[in-house]
């Protein structure tokens, strides 16, 4: 272990330009360093929670308000509840004969931030629609789901709306998402490729 | 011809008389929205959209048949204006399938750009649609989409007054008029590829760029054309963020710039087209050596130790007469400046070869494109190549080697099989010393001793001089491939190694070089070029006959 750095060292000149913030630590009291006193304030702290909430659950149990209490989720036992706006795993949309919806105008691609999709384009055989994709991979991994891509669909053709939140894999390959996958023909599979240990 | 003044918006203008108030704005900064005019081809007068106010003028007026006159007040931004803009625009939208998600042209599209600066925003038209024809393949290189057509005309007159060839015309009446080839014709002359240019619209399309990659992602370089002794101004469009939209190739597309003194406004398909020798599978990116029968890869500090060394001991040992060297007219002014100081000044080389060959002639014609396909030949001439220093030529190297005169052949960028064919292999295996300098692999570069990788053009900034000894400049656009390198920094390392000086570390460096040692260089400056080029001494107005 290195030897922290005295506290009246000179600062690097790059943070010249920003005033130093200083901050000062609190001692402990006697009160505080022998222990046993804080261990009952945080229990009071617990138990105050506790009986809060007893009442306002009772409180919406007899019908007086319609809210209730704080909840405990038993994640990962239980599922995460995701609000219905929220910006989840992408999906592609299809059109009613089954094809996808995308045309390859690349607007998502340009518009995406962290720059986590690829599309190729061919030559659609119907001639009024003329253009599709070939390749449409999203790279889940590089994804910040800010959701610009569902803003800049001009054929409602990707949401995000899956509500699923969950995408981890083994390496990072598997955190690409290809077309049959994000169009739901397919289904990815987390645990194809686990690592044999 | 007499100058008038008058103004425009308010901004007072200077143009000659009768000439187009549209010009006269475009000159003072001033855009007036327009789709059929075309400076080289004319204004019918059928878009109706870049009207304008003229003060004393009961109605607005078309400005690209509004001659200018001494005293006019002319408006574009005014509210009558304006209004009668958006409406015409409306009206070209009226048909339009509004399809730009497919669209290739979406991004430099004239009714994209015109509807966000000059758009009514709201339509009024509620009738359906006119239906027309789709992706019709009206050629080896257009697509045409007649819907998207707004029917300038400016392809139409294109094919009719620069080609000649008159393939398109417009078709049926009022709404249902439609852009059209003539029944049995299909647009395939070898100027095809410029009607997708001038289209304004997303109507005619490249084949070859096709849903390859939205312009956006483009980055672009300006820089010449290397097909040909014309060297038309082109500007290299590179795709380098977002390799896998044209499959790793780094260059998607050349288009023409505008040059007056070269190439006008356009370029033909063979130049347009004749890019894909750049990112082919069949550059060389690595130095091979032959020793023994085997194949050695070097670095470039191996080969610069090398090399030169083992080319001056032959020299000395078998006489440096025996040294044929084939250069190439696509290497720029400075390679050629590096080439003569090692070849010529140096090891004194007995046979060298500029000059076309059956190799790199092709055809040729009245409007663009010239039989040398190569573009510095002038530029050979301006340093000394066939005058000052004698040029061999195909028939006499072959003969040289056959009768064992010649010992050592190094070619750049050419094929010697191409021109000898048969008698070709019997010959290079009597040689002692041979090297292949270049951008692709060749015939010759499989069987000679020494493989060398050089840029292609678009890969280092360079001089080139036209037929005409115009000097343009072609900037680097992208970086080199492998281990390539320009082929002057390779012939300048020669140099050095050899115990003479190069003082130079870039092109511009050795070019300033020229601009004072070199009498057709006198006055040039790198910086001068500019975006249209400079003409050489030689090849100046009052003295062209005599000097070219």
């Amino acid at each position: 272990m290195t030897d922290p750095a005295p506290e009246t060292q000179e600062r690097p000149a790059s943070l010249a330009r920003h005033p130093a913030r200083i901050v000062t630590r609190p001692v402990m009291r006697f009160q505080e360093r022998i222990y046993l006193i804080e261990v009952w304030h945080g229990l009071v702290i617990t138990s105050r929670h506790f009986f809060v909430n007893l009442w306002r659950h009772t409180r919406r149990a007899i019908g007086l308000v319609a809210r209730a209490g704080a909840v405990t989720i038993q994640y990962p036992d239980d599922p995460a509840v995701v609000a219905k706006r929220g910006r989840t795993r992408h999906r592609l949309m299809k059109r009613e004969d089954g094809t996808p919806r995308c045309v390859a105008c690349m607007m998502c691609e340009t518009v995406c931030p962290a720059k986590c999709i690829k599309i190729v384009a061919e030559e659609s055989p119907d001639v009024m629609i003329e253009k599709r994709a070939k390749i449409f991979d999203i790279d889940m991994g590089l994804c910040v789901f800010c959701g610009y891509c569902v803003e800049a669909c001009p054929e409602d053709a990707i949401r995000m709306d899956t509500g699923q939140v969950e995408m981890s894999s083994f390496n990072r390959q598997d955190m690409v998402w290809n077309m049959q996958e994000l169009l739901g023909n397919k289904k990815k599979d987390p645990a194809a490729n686990v690592p044999r240990l | 011809m007499k100058t008038v003044k008058f103004t425009i918006n308010g901004k007072p203008v200077e143009a000659k008389e009768n000439s187009l108030v549209i010009d006269a704005a475009r000159e003072a900064g001033i855009e007036v929205p327009h789709y059929c005019y075309h400076p080289a081809l004319g204004n019918p007068g059928v878009c109706r959209l870049c009207m304008v106010e003229v003060e004393g003028m009961p109605k607005l007026q078309v400005s690209c048949r509004l001659p200018a006159k001494e005293g006019m007040v002319v408006r574009s931004n005014s509210g009558p204006a304006r209004t009668a803009q958006a409406a015409s625009l409306e009206f070209h939208l009226a048909n339009h399938p509004l399809d730009c998600p497919v669209c290739d042209q979406a991004g430099e599209c004239y009714l994209q750009d015109y509807y966000m600066r000059f758009g009514g925003y709201t339509s009024t038209m509620r009738e359906d649609k006119v239906h027309k024809h789709k992706r019709l393949d009206i050629g080896p290189n257009v697509m045409l989409d007649s819907e998207r057509c707004i029917l300038c005309t400016r392809c139409v007159r294109f094919l009719d007054k620069v080609t000649k060839t008159s393939e398109l015309g417009i078709f049926n009446r009022g709404s249902r008029s439609e852009l059209l080839p003539y029944p049995g014709m299909s647009v395939d002359n070898p100027y095809s590829g410029n009607i997708t240019d001038i289209c304004p619209v997303g109507a005619l399309t490249d084949k070859n760029f096709r849903f390859k990659v939205r312009v956006w992602y483009l980055d672009r370089t300006p820089s010449i054309c290397t097909g040909c002794a014309r060297g038309c101004s082109v500007e290299v469009h590179t795709n380098t963020k977002r390799p896998w939209h044209t499959d790793g190739k780094r260059v998607a597309r050349l288009l023409p710039r505008h040059n007056p003194e070269v190439n006008d406004y356009w370029i033909c398909d063979e130049g347009r087209y004749g890019f894909d020798y750049i990112d082919a599978p069949t550059r060389l990116k690595a130095i091979s050596v032959m020793e023994n029968d085997k194949l050695r890869g070097l670095t470039w500090d191996e080969t610069v130790a090398a090399l030169p060394a083992e080319l001056s001991a032959l020299c000395a040992e078998k006489g440096s007469s025996g040294l044929a060297v084939v250069l190439s007219g696509t290497l720029s002014n400075e390679d050629l400046f590096a080439a003569r100081l090692l070849f010529v000044d140096t090891l004194k080389a007995g046979h060298l070869l500029v000059k076309t060959g059956p190799d790199q002639e092709g055809e040729e014609d009245a409007l663009l494109r010239r039989k040398e396909k190569v573009p510095n030949l002038r530029g050979a001439q301006a340093l000394g190549f066939g005058g000052r220093i004698q040029e061999s030529s195909w028939g006499n190297i072959l003969d040289g080697i056959t009768s064992g005169k010649i010992w050592g052949l190094y070619v750049v960028d050419r094929d010697p099989s191409a021109v000898w064919g048969e008698k070709a292999n019997g010959a290079l295996s009597r040689l002692r010393f041979s090297a292949y300098q270049g951008v692709n692999v060749t015939h010759f570069a499989d069987s000679a001793r020494w493989v060398l990788p050089s840029c292609a053009y678009v890969e280092e900034s360079g001089t080139f001089a036209n037929f005409q000894g115009h000097v343009q400049k072609a900037k680097a656009a992208l970086q080199p491939l492998g281990d390539a390198r320009p082929d002057w920094m390779i012939w300048g390392a020669f140099v050095r190694a050899l115990g003479g000086s190069f003082p130079f570390d870039s092109a511009r460096g050795i070019f300033t070089h020229l601009t004072e040692t070199e009498s057709e260089f006198k006055g040039l400056r790198w910086d001068g070029l500019g975006k249209d080029g400079v003409k050489l001494a030689g090849s100046r107005e009052p003295q062209t006959a005599g000097a070219a």
